[in-house]
């Protein structure tokens, strides 16, 4: 072996040196694209950022905050966001015990069909949702609407109906998908043990799949929490743009684009993007310590 | 006997919830499918329907939003920007996450535990919160208007990471061993041995990624100016009018936009759900 490619070939060969070349992408990605970024948005939320002429100004952009228009991008991310956990937790559980059921044929088949959805990419299903809710008699819903003796309505008004009925469309499969994986863990012989012992279905439903379900129920609620209130396309896509009539549908990240992208105040955009973050984690660390995920004995 | 017969009453039961389900799911995109080949006054007045009238049924839109009439959209260009980003994106985000994951997973080294706390942190923080700093340094570093600008901020990703690194773990330690044996470099210990036995992983999180790509949208919209360089969502996106009279071209557009995805989907649905329960959400 020549001496002078030994330390090369040394350090490919070395497991010391190995596991940092492998973690190396992240490492420059994280400084990079993720901590410096971060950290700006900190330093820029108590900053007026102009071209050239950035001043710290302490508190005036979170005193900004006080404006009726983020009250109502919060209102309208928060009403989304209960309204998809509603629908998107239980509904996708109980749809995934039915499909891991023995009396269920095709399951397999239904599984892919209710994935199918979230293939469209939310521009394509904000225009097929725009398409048929639209306001004029023909449309689909307002033809439905018409069987049931109601009236045309403009569908668009209420967009909380619209934009939770969507995201139960696109997301119902791939929380099922979740559920699903999770019950195929539960080993059989417990069920068997169960039903030796003179168990119901329905208790073993409570006693065996709940339980064994928490945690990817945990799981699911926890970033349904911030899919929720990071909408934003969804609203795009259905409103032709950020701007919807009286702001129904502004959310928060669309408060942030409002600010940050099509006024250009920096400063004020990342105010508005530190408040959701703690927002938003204040919500999940609350969610996780009432179902116990800080306790020792769960983990 | 009376047992056979709960069996059958359930079954059907069950069987006629899901395929009310199914048509739930699907009837939209047979909806939209349909739509595409009807004239844009027809879709203005009735919105979708299902109605099925082959005599005012034709390829029109299709047309129009591949040549970009009327509407000036630079369809085929959005569609190879896509195409391109997605492959790109992809590739490289699936070789990093993997060896990323790797190395936390099979090495004891210092860093290990901050690192992997970093991953953590990364999947926790919401990426909206940070896009105008990281706007303002693709300003800086010159990628902004760039298909490296749409990829680069995202191509390593904390989820595949973590998947990765779950799958890794639960993986034999001898092979390395034997690979060293046979005088294989670490790094060729990873990609001659490992990546092989990690092929399921790899599936399901190609499927994530291409999907996550393909329909990307804010950070897309807030990285890419131009219209020569715009991904297939924001080029759609900006068929939206408030008066909807481009509605006809945006669905036919729409259609060719699920196409590739859905193909995707067939080809690697068998790894998903493996992937995803051996890899485990529960943590």
């Amino acid at each position: 072996m020549p001496a002078k490619t030994t330390w090369v070939r040394n350090l490919f060969y070395s497991k010391k040196v190995a596991p940092y070349i492998f973690v190396a992408p992240f490492v420059i990605t994280f400084l990079l694209f993720f901590a410096y970024p971060l950290v700006s948005t900190f330093l820029m939320s108590f900053q007026e950022v102009l071209p050239g002429a950035t001043k710290y100004i302490g508190l005036a952009n979170y005193k900004k905050l006080s404006d009726p228009d983020f009250y109502l991008a919060i209102k309208n991310s928060t009403k989304y966001t209960f309204w998809t956990l509603v629908f998107l937790v239980p509904f996708p559980l109980i749809f995934a015990v039915f499909l891991n059921s023995k009396l269920m044929k095709f399951s397999n088949f239904f599984r892919s069909a209710l994935f199918i959805p979230i293939l469209t990419s939310v521009v394509v299903a904000g225009t097929i949702f725009r398409l048929m809710f639209g306001e004029l008699p023909g449309s689909l819903f307002n033809t439905i609407a018409g069987y049931f003796g109601a009236e045309p309505q403009k569908w668009i008004l209420h967009p909380m109906f619209v934009l939770v009925l969507l995201a139960f469309w696109r997301y119902i499969g791939i929380n099922i998908v979740y559920f699903l994986s999770a019950l195929q863990s539960i080993p059989q012989e417990i069920y068997e043990a169960a039903e030796i012992d003179g168990a119901g279905k329905l208790d073993a439903f409570k006693k065996i799949t709940l339980p064994y379900l928490k945690p990817v129920t945990i799981y699911v609620l926890t970033i349904s929490i911030f899919g929720g209130f990071a909408m934003f396309t969804e609203s795009f896509v259905v409103y032709s743009g950020n701007h919807s009539p009286n702001g129904i549908g502004l959310t928060m990240i669309g408060y942030i684009y409002l600010h940050g992208i099509e006024f250009n105040d920096f400063g004020f955009g990342s105010a508005i993007g530190l408040t959701l973050f703690v927002i938003v984690m204040a919500i999940n660390i609350i969610q996780l310590k009432f179902f116990g995920m800080f306790k020792k004995e769960d983990s | 006997m009376k047992s056979q017969k709960t069996f059958t009453f359930a079954s059907v039961w069950l069987l006629l919830l899901f395929i009310i389900l199914a048509v739930f799911a699907l009837f939209p995109l047979y909806a939209i499918t349909l739509a595409s080949f009807k004239d844009g006054k027809e879709l203005l007045r009735y919105g979708l329907n299902v109605k099925w009238d082959l005599a005012i049924m034709n390829f029109k839109n299709y047309h129009q939003i591949l040549w970009g009439i009327d509407t000036g959209a630079k369809y085929g260009m959005w569609y190879k920007n896509s195409l391109l980003i997605m492959v790109i994106f992809t590739a490289f985000s699936l070789i990093f996450s993997s060896m990323v994951g790797y190395g936390l997973a099979m090495y004891n080294f210092v860093a290990k535990n901050i690192i992997f706390t970093g991953v953590l942190i990364v999947l926790i923080v919401p990426v909206e919160i940070i896009m105008l700093p990281l706007y303002k340094l693709s300003i800086n570093l010159h990628i902004i208007d760039t298909i490296a600008g749409v990829i680069l901020p995202f191509v390593v990703a904390p989820l595949p990471i973590f998947f990765f690194r779950q799958y890794a773990i639960g993986m034999e330690k001898e092979f390395m061993d034997a690979g060293r044996i046979d005088g294989c470099t670490e790094l060729g210990i990873f990609f001659r041995i490992m990546v092989p036995l990690m092929a399921p992983a790899f599936s399901a999180m190609a499927i994530l990624q291409a999907l996550g790509s393909w329909n990307s949208f804010l950070w897309p919209l807030i990285v890419l100016r131009t219209q020569e360089k715009f991904t297939l969502p924001i080029g759609l996106a900006t068929l939206l009018t408030p008066y909807g009279n481009n509605y006809n071209v945006l669905v036919a557009g729409s259609v060719l936009a699920v196409i590739p995805i859905l193909i995707i989907f067939i080809m690697f649905q068998r790894f998903f759900i493996s992937g995803l329960t051996v890899g485990g959400v529960k943590g």
